[in-house]
């Protein structure tokens, strides 16, 4: 159990026959999820995923014949901040987008519009949502993680791959692991992931991975200082990064003195939350 | 991506925001023509991409034409904060009554641009946008519908601003809003803005960052990128969509994922090792990019190992299993690759390169302690 997803999401999957899309969707569907259509334009009438698939030229046309409530994106960053609108303006209630590369001005665009229409947007640049056992979102392999209590929030897909499946080598498991990004701006930041898991009755404790850049990490500390009663324990990596250049991700870069990974570390163990930045460190902290 | 001074002034003035007298050049003799040309007293002024070049006596001001010469070439031949100085800009100098600051930036935690103004001083205006300055003042811009001069008036009046400049505020503010939309801008900034002893209002300064995910609408900005500012391979990677750094160390890195990079990078420092570069494949992972890459890494002559960590979720392991493979087999390189695959389809890339000279690791932890005793054994 956890948030935002479970068996019964009905998936839209918009940009389904690109190879991205059409990999992770069997992925997806394999793991449980009811993709109930495909948004693909030019495509419309046609079936994928042996013929179990409607795939349709507009949002509009698949939201008419299905009863979705989310959308993933797989729409590469030239038309994704139109897949997006589209997304918002269907009549789902949440948006994960995958694309890597849309530029943040669009992005600012698009979190106004969906926050106007009570949309929820994850992403962009993100790994998107697994909810372990029931449901998944994104592209996390589905064989890197448990069902358990820990709730995940990571601006990093690979690391938070790499971490649930160290937590599932010692059998701790996640009750739902939400990919937010690793852009300027992330339609749901790690305060409101926070605030997502501490009134899930599923999620006993949090791990937040954070990395340099911003000054989310550290917003982060103070409303775990405040606002939260669920135990949190943060890995922060980028130690090594120098000043003033982007580590792949768009949000990743510290710059006049903003966005070191030693002002992230201080925050969070100013309020008592334990860091670590190692892998392997993190189950032993999970569980003491 | 930034912008140096002499570039920003020059989208200044096409959006209507008044600059001084000034041009631009990397020719000594050519700074006192200048100064002839626009009159006297002259500032000239270091174009690098670094704070605090003032101090650095990257800014000199000139009372002749000769010495407008000499200070030129003085500054072309120094290096500011360890950077080269291409290029002088030759401005008129101004008698300053009064001096502001105003920024339009991406707040990340309200998910929205804003304006601020600021009354005095120099300030590093990257911070500005962020946390630090939480005391300035500022108005948050809705996106859909844009800067209204009324937010502009809003500042102004809780600044003093002098009432007679207000209309050329709000004309500035507004033509840098549409400046900042245009050109996909991270951050555009006027630091400062003046108003002079003779009464006239204009950017002294101003910086400019794009957008790098814009580039794709922006083909014209690629013109700015300032080719001197890259190093090893940093080119090369780019045209390929690599995400590489160059850095001091001697074991290579080839990892999938912006974090898992770094943690890795993290990793080999705690463990005594020193990276060679940050190089994050980023999405699409085919054969040529592996290729591209590897050409990059072996290439360096300061590495010693070349470590691949591999943990799949978008990327496929035996697309990158495939792409290595391939490179050993082209360029018959003597770099010892140590190579770790978790995740979608990692049996299958290791399948594919049991044989081959790379050293395969079943584990991550253990594939940073092999490359980073590798390294060491041959250092």
């Amino acid at each position: 159990m956890g948030i935002l997803i479970n068996s019964s999401t009905k998936v839209i999957v918009q940009g389904i026959t690109g190879r991205e899309g059409s990999f992770h969707t069997e992925q997806m569907a394999a793991y449980g999820t009811q993709i109930v259509a495909g948004v693909s334009p030019q495509k419309g009438g046609s079936w994928v995923l042996d013929g179990k698939i409607p795939v349709f030229d507009t949002m509009q046309a698949a939201m008419e014949v299905t009863e979705a409530n989310a959308s993933i994106i797989f729409v590469p960053a030239r038309n994704a901040t139109d897949a997006l609108f589209e997304a918002a303006d269907s009549g789902v209630e949440l948006v994960v987008c995958i694309t890597e590369g849309v530029p943040v001005q669009d992005v600012v665009k698009v979190c106004q519009y969906m926050s106007n229409r009570g949309v929820r947007l994850v992403g962009p640049n993100c790994s998107g949502i697994i909810n372990p056992g029931e449901a998944k979102l994104g592209v996390a392999p589905s064989d890197c993680v448990i069902p358990g209590k820990v709730g995940v929030i990571s601006r990093s897909g690979t690391l938070s791959y790499l971490v649930m499946s160290e937590m599932k080598s010692r059998g701790i498991g996640v009750s739902t692991c939400i990919g937010i990004g690793g852009d300027i701006v992330q339609g749901t930041t790690f305060v409101e992931a926070l605030e997502l898991f501490e009134t899930d009755p599923y999620t006993e404790r949090i791990l937040l991975i954070g990395e340099v850049g911003g000054l989310e990490e550290e917003r982060a500390a103070s409303y775990v200082a405040y606002k939260m009663t669920k135990p949190v324990t943060a890995l922060l990596v980028g130690k090594t990064a120098p000043q003033g250049k982007k580590m792949g991700h768009s949000g990743a870069f510290i710059e006049a003195g903003i966005g070191g990974i030693d002002s992230k570390i201080e925050a969070f163990e100013s309020v008592g939350v334990r860091v670590v930045t190692d892998i392997k460190e993190v189950p032993d902290a999970l569980q003491g | 991506m930034k912008l140096y001074e002499y570039q920003s002034k020059g989208f200044f003035k096409k959006y209507g925001i008044p600059i001084p007298a000034g041009h631009v050049t990397s020719i000594a003799r050519e700074a006192k023509q200048i100064a002839e040309e626009i009159g006297l007293p002259i500032v000239v002024k270091a174009q690098v991409l670094a704070e605090g070049r003032g101090m650095a006596g990257g800014i000199r001001l000139a009372k002749t034409p000769e010495e407008t010469e000499i200070f030129a070439s003085e500054i072309l031949s120094a290096k500011i904060h360890g950077l080269p100085v291409q290029k002088v800009l030759i401005d008129e100098a101004l008698s300053i009554e009064k001096e502001y600051f105003i920024l339009i930036s991406i707040d990340r935690a309200k998910k929205r641009p804003l304006l601020m103004m600021y009354d005095s001083g120099t300030i590093y205006i990257e911070a500005a946008a962020n946390a630090l300055f939480e005391n300035l003042d500022r108005v948050y811009i809705d996106p859909l519908i844009g800067l209204q001069r009324y937010q502009i008036h809003q500042l102004a009046y809780k600044l003093d601003f002098p009432g007679k400049y207000i209309r050329n505020l709000t004309e500035i503010c507004m033509g840098l809003w549409r400046l900042f939309c245009d050109l996909d801008a991270r951050m555009a900034a006027i630091n400062p803005l003046v108003i002079t002893t003779d009464q006239r209002i204009l950017a002294l300064d101003g910086k400019i960052t794009l957008d790098e995910n814009a580039r794709f609408r922006q083909e014209s900005l690629t013109d700015f990128v300032d080719l001197g500012y890259l190093r090893y391979g940093e080119l090369e990677a780019g045209k390929h969509g690599l995400d590489y750094i160059k850095m001091d160390g001697n074991i290579a890195c080839m990892i999938n994922g912006a974090g898992l990079t770094m943690t890795t990078l993290d990793l080999i420092e705690a463990n005594g090792g020193k990276p060679a570069n940050f190089l994050d494949l980023g999405a699409g992972v085919n054969t040529e990019k592996i290729l591209a890459a590897m050409d990059i890494l072996q290439n360096d002559p300061a590495v010693k190992v070349i470590l691949v960590c591999i943990y799949a979720g978008m990327t496929h392991c035996d697309d990158v299993a495939r792409g290595l493979l391939e490179a050993m087999n082209r360029y018959d390189s003597k770099v010892p690759i140590v190579v770790y695959m978790g995740g979608s389809m990692s049996a299958l890339g290791n399948q594919i390169l049991s044989g081959s000279p790379a050293i395969l690791v079943p584990s991550y932890e253990e594939a940073i302690r092999k490359a980073v005793e590798t390294a060491a054994g041959q250092g």
